[in-house]
């Protein structure tokens, strides 16, 4: 039987430490609705999703209350809607109406983000895809809960530039269409390199072809546990420090785990996966930065920083896999900038560059994630950004995503507040020398070599 | 068997023990294990339950114990038994 001292130490983190589940998403299937007519696709969308989804917040709600463990947000993700409104789509207005169905569903069954605003471009563009990402900037504008994303590289299939060129246009766009919000557009909108099919972690996550008809997936948390854990061992080695962040990440995913079966059971829908990532919210004492200076430097940035992330990330994957029965999912540290209060403070402190970040990324999930740049940023810089990001994932077979937010009118010195998770941002420099000639070429970078790893 | 753990923390006062199984007894929920210390002089009890027998489903056991924590001053969480489980055992 558990005894006094593990009751308060779950106890403890659940109400000091932040722990929590950060999100229950639900993968549903939209293929069933592809009509040729815009009118009948969006009412079988939305019969679909609100018969689907309908208990997903009540049953989420009991979960919390039984177990006493908060689930922070219950979100839906659905099949990437250039698949499916490619029969009915003839103008990018048609799939803005797409957006405001889900927008009006995600209302009606009260989940807080949906996911799959999406278009899968990373061999080519088609004519689908094309007219939603020219619709990418007046959905995300016209809508509150709608999040997109638009994949552009794979490492089997190489970086599709066309698309990469077509998304730094896309991105100003978005930002200019809700300048007066500070661009919070471009916070919904995700640009990926190998993106996952079974992401529950917004805003990227969209429902993947091989997945079943409906599924439950999980995303865990916790930073503010493992920092807790490791002020324990202060001054000791490696060794130690690895282990400690080991036995965190498996008690945290156990939670996790019981909590995503549990739904599972309730909603009748079957278990996908369970994703390992520590991601961090604005509240104090719930930031992954705060777990690198409690390794050991003085702000994220400081030269040994990457080091640091890579083995808070390998460590966290270490512990949780035994954990769970199913691992998916992006599954590592989140490094976002504006929903992590310590990234916050080291931006403001000029600990931490976007150089930095990028360096940060190689060893990490996801990418360059919540960075306000300023107003004058062109298109073709950021395309330039993206396309860096992208060679990152490509090469080292892993996923990465980019998540800039332009802010208009506004330059360094200032910052954007989107509120909420999203948080607030101060606004980075941006390195200010041209590429355009290299955005501006065209066409794809070939898959790369799978061998002669140097 | 539907075990839930109840944790009581709070200022040391007489009788909360008793307040608390009253409660219990008379919701026919079994307690299976009681165990108590005092941590920085806060009053800090756990007690492992089975709440099989009672007619009244764990949401509103929360709701009462919790309205009567209110009442004594201390903090009292009903949370079932697994999730402590599923964290500390492999």
């Amino acid at each position: 039987m558990v005894n006094i001292f593990e009751v308060n130490e779950t106890n403890k983190m659940i109400d000091q430490e932040h722990l929590d589940v950060r999100t229950i998403t639900m993968g549903i299937s939209l293929m069933d609705c592809i009509d040729s007519d815009p009118g009948r696709l969006n009412e079988k969308i939305r019969a679909r999703i609100t018969q689907a989804a309908g208990k997903l917040v009540e049953t989420g709600e009991i979960i919390e209350r039984e177990y006493g463990i908060p689930i922070v947000n219950k979100r839906i993700s659905v099949t990437p809607v250039s698949i499916v409104g490619a029969s009915a789509c003839r103008t990018p207005e048609d799939f803005v109406e797409i957006a405001r169905t889900l927008d009006a569903c995600a209302k009606e069954v009260g989940v807080n983000f949906i996911g799959g605003y999406s278009a899968l471009v990373a061999n080519g563009i088609s004519r689908a895809d094309d007219l939603l990402m020219d619709s990418i900037p007046e959905a995300l504008a016209v809508t509150e809960r709608v999040c997109s994303s638009v994949a552009v590289g794979t490492t089997k299939g190489g970086i599709n530039m066309d698309a990469v060129r077509k998304m730094g246009l896309v991105i100003r766009a978005a930002a200019e269409r809700t300048a007066a919000q500070d661009g919070i557009g471009c916070a919904k909108l995700v640009v990926f390199c190998n993106a996952v099919e079974d992401n529950p972690f917004m805003a990227g996550a969209f429902h993947g072809l091989t997945e079943p008809d409906t599924v439950i997936h999980v995303g865990v948390s916790g930073p503010g546990v493992v920092r807790e854990a490791l002020k324990s061992c202060r001054g000791q080695n490696f060794e130690q420090l690895c282990e400690t962040i080991k036995k965190t990440a498996f008690k945290i995913t156990r939670v996790g785990q019981l909590v995503a079966l549990e739904a599972s059971e309730r909603l009748q829908v079957p278990f996908g996966i369970l994703d390992l990532s520590l991601a961090p919210t604005p509240a104090v004492g719930d930031s992954v930065a705060d777990i690198l200076k409690e390794i050991g430097v003085e702000h994220p940035g400081a030269p040994g920083t990457t080091a640091a992330l890579a083995l808070l990330n390998d460590q966290v994957k270490k512990g949780g896999l035994m954990a769970s029965s199913f691992v998916g999912g992006l599954s590592g540290a989140f490094i976002p900038v504006s929903e992590d209060q310590g990234m916050i403070e080291a931006v403001e402190a000029g600990a931490l560059t976007l150089e930095k970040l990028e360096a940060m990324t190689c060893v990490c999930s996801v990418g360059l994630d919540m960075i306000a740049v300023p107003g004058k940023t062109s298109a073709a810089t950021i395309s330039g950004i993206i396309a860096d990001e992208m060679a990152i994932g490509m090469i080292n077979q892993k996923t990465t995503a980019v998540r800039l937010i332009p802010a208009i009118g506004k330059d360094v010195g200032d910052s954007v507040e989107f509120g909420g998770l999203l948080g607030h941002a101060p606004i980075m420099p941006v390195n200010s020398f041209d590429c355009s000639r290299f955005v501006s070429r065209g066409g794809r970078i070939p898959a790369p070599v799978h061998s002669f790893k140097n | 068997m539907q075990k839930v753990i109840i944790t009581v923390v709070g200022q040391d006062t007489v009788g909360i023990i008793a307040k608390v199984c009253t409660y219990l007894a008379e919701h026919h929920v079994n307690i299976l294990d009681i165990s108590q210390t005092i941590v920085d002089s806060y009053f800090n009890m756990m007690m492992i339950a089975d709440i099989s027998a009672s007619e009244a489903p764990v949401g509103e056991i929360q709701e009462a114990l919790a309205a009567l924590g209110e009442e004594i001053g201390v903090v009292i969480h009903v949370q079932l038994e697994e999730i402590f489980q599923k964290m500390h055992r492999i």
